[in-house]
């Protein structure tokens, strides 16, 4: 028998303290995991891939993995994202940001990038909180849910992030759960091949404050949660919409084709130059 | 037989993978760490290494057997 040494460390930066800050039982190392092993199932070199989170708990993600990486302002690493894809179409660009990163604090560029249809492979970790800053409503809390910032019960319906991202032109648009960890390498998988901006929503647990509000008391309970609570697109077609509320339709949402910004981009340069 | 491999310096004992082990080969030691107690139902299915969110379990697994039930697999 061999040794297997976990295949994480060939991507990990030796520098950083491990274990990393997320809390026990944090559904960000599973996605962390499951991006490094597509990854390197894809044979994709270090240097090609440009990884950009924004501030929160996924901004630290960047932080622990040995590619090009940024850890920009907050909400606003799809915008870092888009400069880099224009200077460089060569380069592979993955945002990962949280839900309040994505769709509140960087809601604007979230719609404008899926509406540019910027090469871009996104993805949401969505827990529902605003987990770093002490468990403040994030707009994916579901409405009534008491949070740090809601003593009394959140007040705001919740965003549905894949609907946002289908409505705005995002050309791919996926869910998974961190439970459902093989379904979530295919989804990153076609997400990293996709011409043109394809949105991952990666539905994950803060054990530290959205399970306190949830009263899901461990990370265990979150996860079975999950799984109780997610039902495929194929079966979700079948099912009414009072049957689906509250439930999690996981897989492919959105797969269609558009013209991507940068192609456009460059053709254009092409045809300009010539004069 | 797959060898199930706990590193407890990154462990942070949060249960997941003795809670979602299809074959229960794993427990919680006296110090709440999970611990391998029956090897030999261990079918290598690697789920308890792709739900460690600190990247704290290894399967070892040969090359082959591994390819053949890896993440891959099903694709």
């Amino acid at each position: 028998m061999r040794q297997t040494e976990h295949l994480v460390h060939k991507y990990l930066r030796s520098s950083k303290r491990f274990p990393h800050i997320w809390c026990a039982g944090c559904g960000i190392g599973i996605f962390m995991q499951a991006l490094i092993r597509v990854i390197d199932q894809n044979e994709y070199s270090k240097d090609d891939i440009v990884l950009i989170s924004g501030i929160g708990c996924s901004g630290r993600l960047p932080v622990y993995v040995d590619f090009n990486t940024l850890h920009t302002t907050h909400g606003r690493a799809l915008t870092f994202a888009t400069g880099i894809k224009l200077a460089n179409p060569r380069l592979k660009v993955i945002t990962v940001m949280g839900d309040g990163d994505a769709v509140a604090i960087g809601g604007n560029h979230f719609i404008h990038a899926a509406r540019r249809n910027v090469e871009i492979a996104s993805f949401v970790l969505n827990n529902s909180v605003y987990g770093m800053t002490g468990g403040q409503s994030s707009p994916t809390t579901p409405y009534g849910v008491i949070t740090a910032s809601a003593p009394y019960g959140n007040l705001e319906p919740d965003f549905d992030i894949c609907r946002l991202a289908e409505a705005a032109g995002a050309v791919f648009v996926a869910r998974a759960t961190v439970y459902h960890t093989q379904l979530l390498d295919r989804l990153i998988d076609k997400a990293l091949k996709k011409k043109g901006a394809a949105v991952v929503e990666v539905v994950s647990q803060c054990t530290t404050y959205a399970g306190h509000f949830l009263k899901l008391k461990s990370p265990v309970d979150m996860m079975k949660w999950q799984k109780n609570n997610s039902v495929t697109v194929e079966k979700a077609k079948q099912q009414s919409e009072a049957e689906l509320e509250g439930k999690i339709v996981i897989g492919v949402l959105v797969d269609r084709e558009r013209p991507s910004y940068h192609e456009q981009y460059q053709s254009l340069l092409a045809e300009k130059s010539k004069i | 037989m797959n060898k199930v491999e706990i590193y407890r310096g990154w462990c942070k004992k949060c249960d997941i993978c003795i809670a979602f082990c299809p074959q229960k080969v794993l427990e919680a030691d006296e110090e709440s760490y999970p611990t391998v107690v029956s090897p030999e139902k261990c079918t290598g299915c690697l789920l308890c290494e792709m739900r460690c969110p600190d990247f704290a379990i290894v399967v070892n697994k040969d090359e082959e057997s591994r390819k053949e039930t890896g993440p891959a697999a099903g694709k």
